[in-house]
């Protein structure tokens, strides 16, 4: 009689290897002392409140990041001039992105589609999105896929990326403040700067697969 | 471990090649220096370092110590996340696992994201066996694989690469691997960045499986992290169809809070930024966003083994940031290629003889390629304890015999002894001292370390006497 792995799932041959490699496991720390619970004594923070949205903004910029200050009033002109500039004829909307903001660009807005290809979202000359939380210390942003945000690759494929973050609520001062509001089980996209290399000579080089130009709009009312 | 470095001779063979390579000395000497010194600042910038760096050794002990439960947490929630779990035991397994699930998609070629594990197992020559072509897509790994070349460092694998030989290699081999490099390719790195760029797209924008590891797998949540800066990684973990990802067993962490302290320490030992510019994360699959099926293979090969050593486990703890790397006199000197190993540097001499054992030369000189001068130490962000690592493997190598190391043993005996007996410690050095200026340039008898080297100059006097004549006698009994 053979066993059939569709029906008996102990019989696929990953199996034997699963229950080898727990017991060799097991066996490797039996003897092992317990190890202590961990002890969280570094810094929740390395900065002032008052400081957070400078910090973030210049260390956007160190990573070579465009920045640009704004408010809720003059975010529509600001993105219209940030197309217009790059000579965007095209730009890529995530289904939530907030009509308003782009209600004065010219370029032609393009809705992602599930069914769009690479090849397509390639053809696309800039991207709109919000994001979910900036970091100050590190200088990042990160991406949850929310409806404004979209999906993981209108942020990747296309060359230019302008990301709006609302300050200061969506800023926190470290990665220890960001995790708690990150959601695991949605896949992120953390941002610092633009694309970057250092594998030639670690000169830093940026812009590589990612977009190469990283335009981020901080909104402050 | 793979066979991609069968045949290496031992350390000291290599090295001494090495050595003699100015080209290959200073690249290396060039880009150790320069990281090292970013790194530096970037470390600085963190007043709780030092916290940081516990949290991270106790969170890496603490799993080990429980890292039954935790794969099995990790398998249930990979699972209801809609991902399938594959556990391989050695790299073989994983490798056959991996080929046949590239062909049930019907694919005859991959897009990869740089993974240590899976150089580590031949992943790519293991393909290609099967028909498959892996393309490497970090840019390191294209001038690599396109130079028929080996890595030689953990983070830039081409570092013994400098930018006129990386535009050699783009002119005369892109072409055959798909889009040529641009006509008059100079050696700036913008523009083999930029020819890397173009010759790359057209791979990633067709491919329809990507291959990764990943940095850190989270128990409780079944969360998968890369870190990467090029957008190499995104491309290949968000537009192919099918991901799969090859992780050794040592990669899980307990929680989603836990990523806070590695993601404050892996990139400021490796690269030297605050972060990185791209970290992704998932879990399973998601509906309409990135692939629509995740295999996550498991990988031992080895590590049950090390994880069986009560000194060597620590060596688990790592996260590969390569920090040890920069600040190794060995390894600036050797080269990676020396340690015969994916895992180059002091890590690699701890790391290399646990996984695959001490018994092939290669790996039974290893632990010897150490000044054991304590750097790699101070610089690990998880504060393993390679010097005692090393020492421990070398009582291993010791114990089981050869030639070289007995001979090491003996002499390790002999030098305890005479530090054991200062008056023989002193006559020595003051006999030295005298008759130095007919001592040899190169030591005869003891080849392997003076061969690649010149003798250090002795000192017109002893260290002893100098001690004494200029050390003034403290009359009021306080310590100086």
């Amino acid at each position: 009689m053979t066993t059939d792995p569709a029906t008996d799932p102990s019989a696929a041959p990953g199996n034997s290897s699963r229950e080898r490699i727990l017991a060799r496991v097991r066996a490797a720390v039996a003897d092992a002392p317990d190890a202590p619970e961990v002890t969280r004594d570094y810094l929740d923070t390395h900065t002032p409140d008052s400081a957070m949205v400078d910090l973030l903004a210049e260390n956007l910029a160190d990573y070579r990041a465009v920045v640009h200050r704004t408010d809720s009033a003059g975010l529509a002109e600001l993105l219209m001039r940030l197309l217009a500039e790059h000579g965007s004829r095209t730009v890529l909307v995530p289904p939530g992105l907030p009509p308003s903001w782009l209600a004065s660009a010219d370029p032609t807005r393009i809705q992602d589609r599930e069914a769009s290809t690479a090849q397509e979202l390639d053809e696309v000359d800039s991207v709109v999105t919000a994001c979910a939380v900036a970091i100050a210390e590190t200088g990042t942003i990160v991406l949850d896929g929310s409806p404004d945000q979209g999906r993981r690759r209108i942020s990747l494929v296309p060359d230019h990326h302008i990301c709006v973050v609302r300050a200061p609520e969506q800023v926190v001062a470290s990665v220890p403040q960001a995790m708690p509001r990150l959601d695991p089980t949605r896949p992120l996209t953390w941002i610092s700067g633009p694309s970057a290399t250092s594998d030639i000579e670690l000169d830093r080089v940026e812009g590589v697969h990612g977009p190469r130009t990283l335009e981020v709009v901080l909104v402050e009312d | 471990m793979s066979g991609t470095f069968v045949g290496m001779p031992s350390f000291p063979r290599a090295a001494k090649e090495a050595v003699h390579n100015k080209t290959l000395r200073d690249n290396l000497r060039h880009a150790t220096h320069t990281i090292r010194d970013k790194r530096a600042k970037a470390v600085a910038e963190l007043a709780d370092w030092a916290e940081l760096r516990e949290a991270g050794k106790q969170i890496k002990d603490h799993t080990l110590r429980h890292l039954d439960r935790y794969l099995v947490q990790l398998e249930t929630r990979v699972t209801e996340a809609g991902g399938t779990v594959h556990w391989a035991a050695d790299a073989d397994e994983a490798n056959r696992i991996v080929a046949d699930l590239v062909k049930a998609t019907g694919e005859s070629e991959v897009v990869k994201v740089k993974s240590m594990a899976t150089q580590e197992i031949g992943l790519n020559e293991a393909l290609e066996a099967e028909g498959i072509a892996a393309y490497e897509t970090d840019l390191a790994e294209l001038i690599v694989q396109l130079g028929d070349d080996r890595p030689s460092h953990i983070l830039v694998p081409a570092i013994h690469r400098n930018r006129g030989e990386i535009r050699d290699i783009f002119r005369e081999k892109m072409a055959s691997w798909g889009r040529a490099a641009p006509h008059g390719l100079s050696d700036t790195p913008a523009d083999l960045a930029e020819a890397a760029r173009l010759h790359l797209r057209e791979k990633f924008l067709r491919a329809k499986v990507g291959i990764s590891g990943a940095n850190f797998m989270v128990a409780e949540t079944g969360t998968l992290v890369v870190f990467e800066s090029e957008g190499n990684g995104r491309m290949c973990l968000t537009l192919p169809e099918t991901l799969i990802s090859v992780v050794g067993i040592e990669k899980v962490v307990p929680t989603w809070r836990d990523l806070e302290v590695f993601l404050q320490t892996l990139p400021r030992s490796s690269t030297a930024e605050r972060m990185n510019p791209y970290t992704s994360t998932w879990t399973g699959t998601t509906d309409g966003d990135g692939p629509r099926t995740f295999h996550l293979v498991l990988l031992d090969n080895g590590r049950t083994d090390t994880l069986a050593d009560e000194v060597g486990r620590q060596a688990l703890r790592c996260i590969r940031c390569s920090a040890c790397l920069n600040v190794c006199p060995v390894y600036e000197r050797a080269g990676g290629h020396a340690y015969g190993s994916v895992y180059p540097g002091p890590i690699g001499a701890i790391l290399s003889p646990q996984l695959r054992g001490t018994q092939s030369e290669i790996d039974a000189s290893l632990p010897y390629a150490s000044s054991l001068c304590g750097a790699c130490y101070e610089v690990c962000p998880v504060a393993i304890d390679i010097p005692e690592v090393l020492v421990h493997l070398r009582e291993r190598v010791a114990d089981q015999g050869g030639k070289g190391h007995r001979l090491e043993k003996a002499a390790m005996k002999a030098a305890g002894w005479v530090l054991d007996h200062p008056g023989v410690l002193g006559t020595g050095e003051r006999v030295a001292s005298r008759t130095r200026k007919l001592h040899p340039s190169k030591l005869p008898g003891a080849g392997a370390w003076t061969r690649s080297r010149e003798l250090p100059e002795m000192p017109a006097e002893p260290f002893r006497d100098w001690w004494k004549k200029n050390r003034k006698p403290k009359t009021d009994g306080k310590k100086p």
